[in-house]
């Protein structure tokens, strides 16, 4: 092995580097919202809704979680460009991430929504409580508090997923080094320094998620106990 | 301009079947290395244990198409000039997928009762006796259903290969959407296909998973 490693030469695309992990995080944390609103109103309406809205919503997770993003990505960002919409490689990426991270939402918040105990409703009922107090107060906290670790692996796995949208020329990390490393010809060096700012992402994800959970489930950090 | 047609169907169909090779490459692989990194987290010494949470936190922290970026990249600097991309496309999924299937693994040796642990060394088997003979076949029960379903990300993550080179479903739609231009024909007969494939198997896994739940409901 006679390969002569050579990272100076990306020394000056660091501003480069750092755009392209900043709309990752863009990206990320604005699928992650969006992803998270869409998800849980569908687990109610699959634990809670019509047969119709239970149909729809089972068929929308399945067909979502067995096919890949990449041909998400591309139906979304193809498809509506042929029915005569013109969206940015962004927005069309942003879309494509959240209706897929709002199918694994759904399926996780489901189990935590399946995961109260039907005496926690009949003691709510006794108590008084109307109707929507029950769902926030009596099933909805509780079961995102529950299935928090779950949603906090899922949303690392959408900020190294959105690597993805690359191919549709979104300009995220993966696309800035896919440039950067036909400039420069040092392609191994840029994919290792990409992968060790990727490797950093998904530690400030997690801890930023961690930190999240402590300021809103006021109650797990007083007790310091799960549900 | 001609139309998505039969033979675009067949070219399909002919990629699918690349798409079900190179998963059985990343799944047997990634089996392979991840039982041995399983083992390796829960070893007892613990330098041994640290290089495998390393291994595993390294692979599921960075993504797969950077990870495929890396390995196409460093064959070459290794010395092998034209390698297939199969080749380049198999060890970047063996890599990926040992790094999961390391984790659920671990998880079901753990879940094995210490007690089962104890037993079997109070019963003076070996090391490789006692988990052949008493961890392995009570891991493996809990072990099925969530590698069933890991088979399904497997299945799919198969389609970021076409960044290497390598012709699986994904790649066929791409060229078959350069010459047609019907992007939204030729990706949902993809999705179609990849979905043929996928939803079997998460039947499965759940199936699994139920009938694993009975004795516990």
């Amino acid at each position: 092995m006679t390969y002569q490693f050579d990272f100076s030469a990306l020394w000056a695309f660091w501003p480069e580097f750092l755009q392209g992990a900043w709309l990752t995080l863009q990206l990320s944390a604005v699928s992650t919202v969006l992803g998270f609103v869409l998800g849980t109103l569908c687990a109610i309406g699959r634990s809670d809704g019509p047969p119709w809205v239970k149909f729809l919503v089972a068929s929308y997770v399945e067909v979502i979680r067995n096919t890949p993003l990449l041909v998400q990505v591309f139906i979304v960002y193809f498809g509506i460009a042929t029915l005569g919409i013109k969206v940015s490689a962004n927005a069309a990426a942003v879309i494509a991430l959240v209706v897929n991270v709002g199918a694994y939402t759904c399926e996780i918040v489901r189990a935590g929504l399946e995961s109260v105990h039907k005496s926690q409703l009949e003691a709510a009922d006794c108590l008084g409580l109307s109707k929507p107090q029950i769902y926030w107060h009596v099933i909805i906290r509780p079961a995102i508090e529950r299935v928090y670790p779950a949603l906090t692996s899922q949303y690392v796995l959408l900020m190294l997923a959105s690597s993805i949208t690359s191919q549709i020329s979104a300009e995220e990390l993966t696309a800035v080094a896919n440039r950067i490393q036909s400039d420069t010809f040092r392609s191994f060096e840029t994919y290792i320094v990409v992968g060790i700012i990727y490797l950093a992402l998904s530690f400030v994800v997690r801890i930023a998620l961690w930190l999240f959970g402590l300021v809103v489930f006021v109650r797990k950090r007083k007790l310091g106990t799960a549900l | 301009m001609p139309g998505f047609s039969l033979v675009h169907l067949e070219f399909l169909g002919w990629a699918a079947m690349w798409t079900l090779g190179l998963s059985a490459i990343a799944f047997v692989g990634g089996g392979l290395v991840g039982f041995a990194v399983a083992l390796m987290r829960i070893s007892p010494i613990r330098w041994v244990r640290y290089a495998a949470i390393a291994y595993i936190q390294v692979v599921q922290g960075t993504p797969l198409l950077i990870l495929l970026f890396l390995i196409y990249f460093g064959i070459a600097i290794v010395g092998f000039q034209e390698v297939p991309a199969l080749i380049a496309a198999g060890i970047g999924l063996t890599i990926y997928s040992s790094g999961f299937l390391a984790e659920i693994w671990r998880g079901c040796l753990q879940s094995v009762p210490k007690t089962q642990w104890e037993a079997a060394e109070c019963l003076a088997l070996t090391p490789w006796q006692r988990m052949t003979r008493v961890i392995l076949p009570q891991a493996m029960r809990i072990a099925t259903p969530p590698t069933v379903g890991f088979l399904v990300q497997i299945v799919k993550n198969t389609s970021l290969a076409s960044v290497v080179g390598f012709v699986e479903l994904a790649q066929a739609g791409k060229l078959i959407n350069n010459s047609i231009f019907e992007p939204f024909t030729v990706f949902m007969v993809v999705a179609a296909i990849y979905f043929a494939i996928c939803f079997p198997l998460s039947t499965w896994s759940r199936r699994l998973e139920r009938k694993l739940n009975v004795s516990r409901r």
